[in-house]
Protein backbone atom coordinates (compact mmCIF):
# COMPACT_ATOMS: atom_id res chain seq x y z
CA UNK A 1 0.00 0.00 0.00
CA UNK A 2 1.60 3.09 -0.90
CA UNK A 3 1.57 6.40 1.56
CA UNK A 4 -0.74 8.96 0.18
CA UNK A 5 1.02 12.08 0.56
CA UNK A 6 -1.12 15.59 0.72
CA UNK A 7 0.82 18.62 1.26
CA UNK A 8 -1.85 21.01 3.17
CA UNK A 9 0.68 24.01 3.93
CA UNK A 10 -0.38 27.36 3.92
CA UNK A 11 -3.91 26.67 2.78
CA UNK A 12 -7.17 28.17 4.17
CA UNK A 13 -9.62 26.60 6.07
CA UNK A 14 -10.97 23.94 5.26
CA UNK A 15 -8.98 22.98 2.21
CA UNK A 16 -6.77 20.91 4.38
CA UNK A 17 -9.69 18.74 5.38
CA UNK A 18 -11.56 19.01 2.20
CA UNK A 19 -8.35 17.24 0.44
CA UNK A 20 -7.68 14.40 2.86
CA UNK A 21 -11.73 13.72 3.47
CA UNK A 22 -11.66 13.25 -0.32
CA UNK A 23 -7.99 10.98 -0.30
CA UNK A 24 -9.90 8.88 1.97
CA UNK A 25 -13.35 8.64 0.14
CA UNK A 26 -10.62 7.52 -2.91
CA UNK A 27 -10.04 4.75 -0.81
CA UNK A 28 -6.72 5.52 0.36
CA UNK A 29 -6.28 4.16 3.86
CA UNK A 30 -2.98 5.35 4.62
CA UNK A 31 -1.91 8.68 4.35
CA UNK A 32 0.88 11.33 5.35
CA UNK A 33 -0.52 15.06 5.62
CA UNK A 34 1.93 18.01 5.85
CA UNK A 35 0.30 21.07 7.79
CA UNK A 36 2.11 24.72 8.55
CA UNK A 37 -0.36 25.47 11.70
CA UNK A 38 -2.18 24.45 14.47
CA UNK A 39 -5.75 25.16 13.38
CA UNK A 40 -5.10 23.01 10.25
CA UNK A 41 -3.34 20.27 12.50
CA UNK A 42 -6.50 20.17 14.97
CA UNK A 43 -9.36 20.19 12.20
CA UNK A 44 -6.74 17.37 10.18
CA UNK A 45 -6.55 14.93 13.12
CA UNK A 46 -10.46 15.83 14.29
CA UNK A 47 -11.52 14.67 10.69
CA UNK A 48 -9.32 11.83 10.43
CA UNK A 49 -10.83 10.37 13.83
CA UNK A 50 -14.09 10.83 12.34
CA UNK A 51 -13.09 8.97 9.39
CA UNK A 52 -11.68 5.98 11.96
CA UNK A 53 -8.13 6.58 11.19
CA UNK A 54 -4.91 6.23 13.43
CA UNK A 55 -2.88 9.53 13.85
CA UNK A 56 0.70 9.65 14.05
CA UNK A 57 1.90 13.44 14.81
CA UNK A 58 5.89 14.51 14.25
CA UNK A 59 7.09 17.88 14.00
CA UNK A 60 9.14 18.78 11.65
CA UNK A 61 10.84 22.63 11.98
CA UNK A 62 7.49 24.58 11.16
CA UNK A 63 5.94 22.34 9.23
CA UNK A 64 3.58 18.96 11.07
CA UNK A 65 3.64 15.89 9.41
CA UNK A 66 0.20 13.48 9.89
CA UNK A 67 0.63 10.18 9.83
CA UNK A 68 -2.85 8.99 9.18
CA UNK A 69 -4.14 4.95 8.80
CA UNK A 70 -6.70 2.95 8.80
CA UNK A 71 -6.57 0.96 12.29
CA UNK B 1 -2.71 18.63 22.69
CA UNK B 2 -3.30 21.47 25.81
CA UNK B 3 -5.66 23.49 24.08
CA UNK B 4 -8.76 22.85 26.09
CA UNK B 5 -10.75 25.75 24.26
CA UNK B 6 -10.38 23.82 21.11
CA UNK B 7 -12.51 21.30 22.60
CA UNK B 8 -16.31 20.76 22.14
CA UNK B 9 -16.49 21.59 25.63
CA UNK B 10 -14.56 25.04 24.75
CA UNK B 11 -16.33 26.44 21.45
CA UNK B 12 -19.23 25.76 23.43
CA UNK B 13 -18.03 28.12 26.23
CA UNK B 14 -16.71 31.04 23.73
CA UNK B 15 -20.16 30.99 21.79
CA UNK B 16 -21.81 31.53 25.33
CA UNK B 17 -19.74 33.85 26.41
CA UNK B 18 -19.92 35.69 22.99
CA UNK B 19 -23.77 35.41 23.56
CA UNK B 20 -23.84 36.96 27.11
CA UNK B 21 -21.41 39.42 26.79
CA UNK B 22 -23.23 40.68 23.40
CA UNK B 23 -26.42 41.27 25.09
CA UNK B 24 -25.19 43.05 28.48
CA UNK B 25 -22.63 45.67 25.66
CA UNK B 26 -26.35 46.16 24.20
CA UNK B 27 -27.47 46.81 28.11
CA UNK B 28 -24.51 49.35 28.71
CA UNK B 29 -25.35 51.32 25.65
CA UNK B 30 -24.42 49.69 22.19
CA UNK B 31 -26.94 49.76 19.73
CA UNK B 32 -30.10 47.22 19.67
CA UNK B 33 -29.87 43.59 18.47
CA UNK B 34 -26.09 44.81 17.99
CA UNK B 35 -23.85 44.36 21.43
CA UNK B 36 -21.57 42.53 18.34
CA UNK B 37 -21.61 43.24 14.88
CA UNK B 38 -18.58 42.87 13.07
CA UNK B 39 -19.83 44.32 9.71
CA UNK B 40 -21.79 47.30 11.68
CA UNK B 41 -18.77 48.02 13.84
CA UNK B 42 -16.61 48.39 10.99
CA UNK B 43 -18.87 50.39 8.88
CA UNK B 44 -19.14 52.40 12.18
CA UNK B 45 -15.17 52.79 12.00
CA UNK B 46 -15.16 53.59 8.34
CA UNK B 47 -17.50 56.07 9.38
CA UNK B 48 -15.43 57.70 12.30
CA UNK B 49 -12.42 57.97 9.80
CA UNK B 50 -14.68 59.87 7.20
CA UNK B 51 -14.28 57.57 4.36
CA UNK B 52 -18.35 57.81 4.48
CA UNK B 53 -20.24 60.51 5.50
CA UNK B 54 -23.15 59.12 6.84
CA UNK B 55 -23.90 60.97 10.26
CA UNK B 56 -25.47 58.14 12.22
CA UNK B 57 -23.09 55.68 11.79
CA UNK B 58 -19.74 56.73 13.07
CA UNK B 59 -17.71 55.10 15.51
CA UNK B 60 -14.49 54.17 16.47
CA UNK B 61 -15.68 50.57 17.64
CA UNK B 62 -13.00 49.49 20.49
CA UNK B 63 -14.66 46.07 20.33
CA UNK B 64 -13.43 45.73 16.85
CA UNK B 65 -9.49 46.69 18.13
CA UNK B 66 -10.13 44.68 21.16
CA UNK B 67 -11.25 41.65 18.57
CA UNK B 68 -7.87 41.72 16.65
CA UNK B 69 -5.56 42.42 19.72
CA UNK B 70 -6.83 40.14 22.23
CA UNK B 71 -6.79 37.49 19.33
CA UNK B 72 -2.81 38.48 18.70
CA UNK B 73 -2.23 38.63 22.09
CA UNK B 74 -3.28 34.77 22.81
CA UNK B 75 -1.71 33.67 19.84
CA UNK B 76 1.62 35.21 21.26
CA UNK B 77 1.14 33.76 24.38
CA UNK B 78 0.38 30.19 22.51
CA UNK B 79 3.24 30.89 20.64
CA UNK B 80 0.58 30.50 17.26
CA UNK B 81 1.43 34.25 15.73
CA UNK B 82 2.62 33.69 12.40
CA UNK B 83 3.00 36.33 10.00
CA UNK B 84 1.81 34.95 6.58
CA UNK B 85 0.53 36.04 3.40
CA UNK B 86 0.10 35.84 -0.17
CA UNK B 87 -2.43 34.12 -0.70
CA UNK B 88 -4.53 36.09 -3.70
CA UNK B 89 -4.65 39.78 -1.67
CA UNK B 90 -6.50 41.31 -4.03
CA UNK B 91 -9.57 38.84 -4.24
CA UNK B 92 -10.05 38.89 -0.99
CA UNK B 93 -10.11 42.54 -0.72
CA UNK B 94 -13.39 42.45 -2.92
CA UNK B 95 -14.29 39.28 -1.52
CA UNK B 96 -14.37 41.39 1.51
CA UNK B 97 -16.16 44.48 -0.31
CA UNK B 98 -18.41 42.43 -1.96
CA UNK B 99 -19.41 40.42 1.73
CA UNK B 100 -20.12 43.81 3.71
CA UNK B 101 -22.57 45.21 0.57
CA UNK B 102 -24.68 42.27 1.43
CA UNK B 103 -24.21 42.34 5.12
CA UNK B 104 -25.23 46.06 4.75
CA UNK B 105 -28.10 45.53 2.48
CA UNK B 106 -29.26 42.52 4.90
CA UNK B 107 -28.05 44.89 8.22
CA UNK B 108 -25.76 42.54 9.98
CA UNK B 109 -23.13 40.47 9.63
CA UNK B 110 -23.91 36.48 10.85
CA UNK B 111 -23.37 36.95 14.69
CA UNK B 112 -25.84 39.78 14.43
CA UNK B 113 -28.14 37.47 12.50
CA UNK B 114 -27.86 35.44 15.60
CA UNK B 115 -28.24 38.36 17.98
CA UNK B 116 -31.14 39.92 16.32
CA UNK B 117 -33.09 36.44 16.06
CA UNK B 118 -32.12 35.99 20.30
CA UNK B 119 -33.91 39.55 20.25
CA UNK B 120 -37.11 38.32 18.75
CA UNK B 121 -36.42 39.75 15.23
CA UNK B 122 -38.00 37.41 13.09
CA UNK B 123 -36.19 39.11 9.56
CA UNK B 124 -33.30 37.69 10.82
CA UNK B 125 -34.54 33.71 10.20
CA UNK B 126 -34.53 35.57 6.50
CA UNK B 127 -31.11 36.67 6.99
CA UNK B 128 -29.99 33.27 8.41
CA UNK B 129 -31.37 31.17 5.40
CA UNK B 130 -30.00 33.06 3.25
CA UNK B 131 -25.97 32.64 5.11
CA UNK B 132 -26.68 29.24 4.94
CA UNK B 133 -27.83 29.38 0.99
CA UNK B 134 -24.73 31.22 0.22
CA UNK B 135 -22.25 28.90 1.96
CA UNK B 136 -24.32 25.97 0.51
CA UNK B 137 -23.53 27.51 -2.97
CA UNK B 138 -19.74 28.05 -1.64
CA UNK B 139 -19.73 24.26 -0.75
CA UNK B 140 -20.22 23.56 -4.56
CA UNK B 141 -16.66 25.40 -5.37
CA UNK B 142 -15.03 24.08 -2.33
CA UNK B 143 -15.86 20.64 -3.64
CA UNK B 144 -14.55 21.10 -7.19
CA UNK B 145 -11.23 22.00 -6.13
CA UNK B 146 -11.69 26.27 -5.03
CA UNK B 147 -8.86 27.34 -3.65
CA UNK B 148 -6.85 30.67 -3.87
CA UNK B 149 -4.36 28.85 -3.26
CA UNK B 150 -1.32 28.84 -0.38
CA UNK B 151 -0.44 31.43 1.99
CA UNK B 152 3.80 31.47 2.76
CA UNK B 153 5.20 32.56 5.67
CA UNK B 154 6.44 36.26 5.98
CA UNK B 155 8.97 38.61 7.78
CA UNK B 156 8.34 38.66 11.96
CA UNK B 157 7.19 42.12 12.01
CA UNK B 158 5.03 42.05 9.15
CA UNK B 159 2.27 40.14 11.50
CA UNK B 160 2.46 43.33 14.22
CA UNK B 161 1.20 45.82 11.10
CA UNK B 162 -2.43 44.99 11.68
CA UNK B 163 -2.29 45.17 15.41
CA UNK B 164 -0.12 47.92 15.38
CA UNK B 165 -3.39 49.78 13.08
CA UNK B 166 -5.75 48.67 15.92
CA UNK B 167 -3.67 50.28 18.57
CA UNK B 168 -3.44 53.80 16.58
CA UNK B 169 -7.63 53.39 15.97
CA UNK B 170 -7.71 53.39 19.25
CA UNK B 171 -5.69 55.96 20.62
CA UNK B 172 -7.57 58.40 18.00
CA UNK B 173 -10.65 57.71 20.22
CA UNK B 174 -9.11 57.85 23.11
CA UNK B 175 -7.73 61.34 22.27
CA UNK B 176 -10.83 62.23 20.13
CA UNK B 177 -8.68 63.80 17.28
CA UNK B 178 -10.09 66.62 15.23
CA UNK B 179 -7.56 67.13 12.13
CA UNK B 180 -9.92 69.80 10.73
CA UNK B 181 -12.54 71.99 11.27
CA UNK B 182 -15.84 69.88 10.24
CA UNK B 183 -13.06 66.90 9.31
CA UNK B 184 -12.65 63.88 10.45
CA UNK B 185 -12.93 62.09 13.04
CA UNK B 186 -16.49 61.69 13.40
CA UNK B 187 -18.55 60.74 16.02
CA UNK B 188 -22.08 60.22 15.49
CA UNK B 189 -24.50 63.03 17.31
CA UNK B 190 -27.47 60.71 16.93
CA UNK B 191 -28.36 57.38 15.45
CA UNK B 192 -26.68 53.94 16.54
CA UNK B 193 -22.79 55.61 15.90
CA UNK B 194 -23.88 57.63 19.43
CA UNK B 195 -25.20 54.43 21.17
CA UNK B 196 -22.11 52.68 22.89
CA UNK B 197 -20.92 51.67 25.71
CA UNK B 198 -18.43 52.59 27.76
CA UNK B 199 -14.97 52.99 26.06
CA UNK B 200 -13.14 50.39 28.59
CA UNK B 201 -15.72 47.82 28.91
CA UNK B 202 -15.94 47.78 25.31
CA UNK B 203 -12.26 47.07 24.55
CA UNK B 204 -11.81 44.99 27.77
CA UNK B 205 -15.09 42.33 25.82
CA UNK B 206 -13.54 42.70 22.43
CA UNK B 207 -10.20 41.49 24.42
CA UNK B 208 -11.21 38.66 26.44
CA UNK B 209 -13.74 37.57 23.41
CA UNK B 210 -11.06 38.00 21.00
CA UNK B 211 -8.42 36.10 22.66
CA UNK B 212 -11.01 33.59 23.76
CA UNK B 213 -12.20 33.47 20.01
CA UNK B 214 -8.25 32.49 18.64
CA UNK B 215 -7.96 29.82 21.00
CA UNK B 216 -11.28 28.10 20.29
CA UNK B 217 -11.34 28.81 16.43
CA UNK B 218 -14.89 30.01 16.87
CA UNK B 219 -16.76 31.01 13.31
CA UNK B 220 -20.26 31.13 12.48
CA UNK B 221 -19.54 30.44 8.62
CA UNK B 222 -17.18 27.61 9.33
CA UNK B 223 -20.31 26.52 11.57
CA UNK B 224 -22.66 26.25 9.17
CA UNK B 225 -20.02 24.74 6.49
CA UNK B 226 -18.65 21.95 8.30
CA UNK B 227 -22.12 20.87 9.02
CA UNK B 228 -22.84 20.91 5.30
CA UNK B 229 -19.53 20.10 3.60
CA UNK B 230 -18.63 17.02 6.54
CA UNK B 231 -20.99 16.74 8.68
CA UNK B 232 -19.34 18.02 11.62
CA UNK B 233 -21.02 19.94 14.30
CA UNK B 234 -18.65 20.90 16.17
CA UNK B 235 -18.47 24.37 15.27
CA UNK B 236 -22.04 24.66 15.43
CA UNK B 237 -22.35 23.58 19.01
CA UNK B 238 -20.56 27.17 19.64
CA UNK B 239 -23.09 28.87 17.32
CA UNK B 240 -25.97 27.55 19.17
CA UNK B 241 -24.58 28.16 22.66
CA UNK B 242 -24.13 32.08 21.41
CA UNK B 243 -27.58 31.93 20.43
CA UNK B 244 -29.05 30.51 23.24
CA UNK B 245 -27.44 32.37 25.89
CA UNK B 246 -27.88 35.61 23.96
CA UNK B 247 -31.93 34.79 23.81
CA UNK B 248 -31.64 33.83 27.71
CA UNK B 249 -29.71 36.86 28.39
CA UNK B 250 -32.03 38.79 26.67
CA UNK B 251 -35.46 37.70 28.52
CA UNK B 252 -33.22 38.63 31.99
CA UNK B 253 -32.62 42.08 30.70
CA UNK B 254 -35.96 42.41 29.02
CA UNK B 255 -34.49 43.08 25.73
CA UNK B 256 -36.53 40.45 24.06
CA UNK B 257 -39.49 41.85 21.88
CA UNK B 258 -40.64 39.48 19.01
CA UNK B 259 -41.94 40.44 15.76
CA UNK B 260 -40.84 41.37 11.81
CA UNK B 261 -42.15 45.00 12.02
CA UNK B 262 -40.43 47.63 13.86
CA UNK B 263 -37.50 45.36 14.96
CA UNK B 264 -34.28 47.56 15.74
CA UNK B 265 -31.88 49.05 12.55
CA UNK B 266 -33.82 45.65 10.15
CA UNK B 267 -36.30 46.34 7.36
CA UNK B 268 -38.63 43.60 6.27
CA UNK B 269 -38.07 43.20 2.91
CA UNK B 270 -37.78 39.41 3.13
CA UNK B 271 -36.54 38.42 -0.46
CA UNK B 272 -33.35 40.98 0.25
CA UNK B 273 -32.99 40.16 3.73
CA UNK B 274 -32.35 36.50 2.43
CA UNK B 275 -29.90 37.51 -0.37
CA UNK B 276 -27.83 40.17 0.98
CA UNK B 277 -27.14 37.43 3.75
CA UNK B 278 -26.52 34.81 1.00
CA UNK B 279 -23.59 36.91 -0.80
CA UNK B 280 -22.55 37.36 2.36
CA UNK B 281 -22.09 33.73 3.23
CA UNK B 282 -20.51 32.71 -0.35
CA UNK B 283 -18.07 36.02 0.27
CA UNK B 284 -17.13 34.33 3.50
CA UNK B 285 -16.94 30.48 2.45
CA UNK B 286 -14.53 31.91 -0.57
CA UNK B 287 -12.42 34.04 2.00
CA UNK B 288 -12.44 31.04 4.61
CA UNK B 289 -14.10 32.53 7.65
CA UNK B 290 -16.67 35.34 8.43
CA UNK B 291 -16.37 38.64 9.61
CA UNK B 292 -15.21 37.78 13.38
CA UNK B 293 -13.23 35.47 12.49
CA UNK B 294 -11.23 37.69 9.78
CA UNK B 295 -11.01 39.91 12.29
CA UNK B 296 -9.29 36.77 14.98
CA UNK B 297 -7.02 35.32 11.99
CA UNK B 298 -5.55 38.79 11.19
CA UNK B 299 -4.86 39.30 14.25
CA UNK B 300 -2.87 35.31 14.60
CA UNK B 301 -0.78 37.63 12.09
CA UNK B 302 -2.66 36.27 8.47
CA UNK B 303 -1.80 39.27 6.39
CA UNK B 304 -4.39 37.67 4.00
CA UNK B 305 -7.47 37.98 6.25
CA UNK B 306 -6.06 41.47 6.93
CA UNK B 307 -6.72 42.54 3.59
CA UNK B 308 -10.26 40.94 3.72
CA UNK B 309 -10.86 43.22 6.79
CA UNK B 310 -9.99 46.38 5.03
CA UNK B 311 -12.01 45.01 1.99
CA UNK B 312 -14.90 45.09 4.31
CA UNK B 313 -13.80 48.49 6.00
CA UNK B 314 -13.70 50.13 1.94
CA UNK B 315 -17.34 47.98 1.29
CA UNK B 316 -18.90 49.84 4.27
CA UNK B 317 -17.64 53.06 2.89
CA UNK B 318 -18.77 51.74 -0.70
CA UNK B 319 -22.49 51.21 0.49
CA UNK B 320 -23.25 54.31 2.03
CA UNK B 321 -21.97 56.52 -0.19
CA UNK B 322 -23.71 55.05 -3.00
CA UNK B 323 -26.75 54.26 -1.15
CA UNK B 324 -26.49 50.73 -0.92
CA UNK B 325 -26.93 49.87 2.53
CA UNK B 326 -30.57 49.58 3.42
CA UNK B 327 -32.06 51.53 6.40
CA UNK B 328 -34.68 50.61 8.83
CA UNK B 329 -37.18 52.03 5.63
CA UNK B 330 -35.99 48.98 3.57
CA UNK B 331 -33.60 48.90 1.11
CA UNK B 332 -32.36 51.06 -1.76
CA UNK B 333 -32.75 50.99 -5.67
CA UNK B 334 -29.46 50.14 -5.62
CA UNK B 335 -28.99 47.97 -3.64
CA UNK B 336 -30.36 44.84 -6.03
CA UNK B 337 -27.99 45.38 -9.02
CA UNK B 338 -24.95 45.39 -6.52
CA UNK B 339 -25.73 42.55 -4.80
CA UNK B 340 -26.43 40.79 -8.47
CA UNK B 341 -22.92 42.16 -9.05
CA UNK B 342 -21.62 40.93 -5.89
CA UNK B 343 -22.72 37.37 -6.95
CA UNK B 344 -21.80 37.23 -10.87
CA UNK B 345 -17.90 38.13 -8.96
CA UNK B 346 -17.78 35.43 -6.50
CA UNK B 347 -19.53 32.93 -8.68
CA UNK B 348 -16.66 33.92 -11.50
CA UNK B 349 -14.03 33.97 -8.64
CA UNK B 350 -15.59 30.48 -7.39
CA UNK B 351 -15.52 28.86 -10.55
CA UNK B 352 -12.12 30.15 -11.73
CA UNK B 353 -9.70 29.79 -8.88
CA UNK B 354 -9.45 26.03 -8.54
CA UNK B 355 -5.89 24.14 -7.63
CA UNK B 356 -5.47 21.25 -10.22
CA UNK B 357 -8.91 19.25 -10.83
Amino acid sequence: MTTKRIDARGLSCPQPVVLVDRAVQEGNTDLEILVDNEVSRENVLRMAARRGLKTDVRQEGQDTIIRATRA
Amino acid sequence: MGNVFSSRTGVIVVGALIGVGAAVLQYLGNPANMGICVACMERDVAGALGLHRAGVVQYLRPEIMGFVLGAFIAALIAREHKPRGGSAPLIRFFLGVFAMIGALVFLGCPWRALLRLAGGDGNAILGLLGLAAGIFIGIQFLKRGYSLGRSYPQKPLSGWVFPALMVGLFLLLVFQVSFSPGGPIFFSQKGPGSQHAPIWISLAAGLIIGGLAQRSRFCTMGAFRDVMLIRDFHLISGVAALLIFAFGMNLILGQFKPGFAGQPIAHTDHLWNFLGMALSGLAFVLAGGCPGRQLFLSGEGDMDAGVFVLGMIIGAAVAHNFALASSPKGITDFAPPAVILGFVFCVVVGITQRDRG
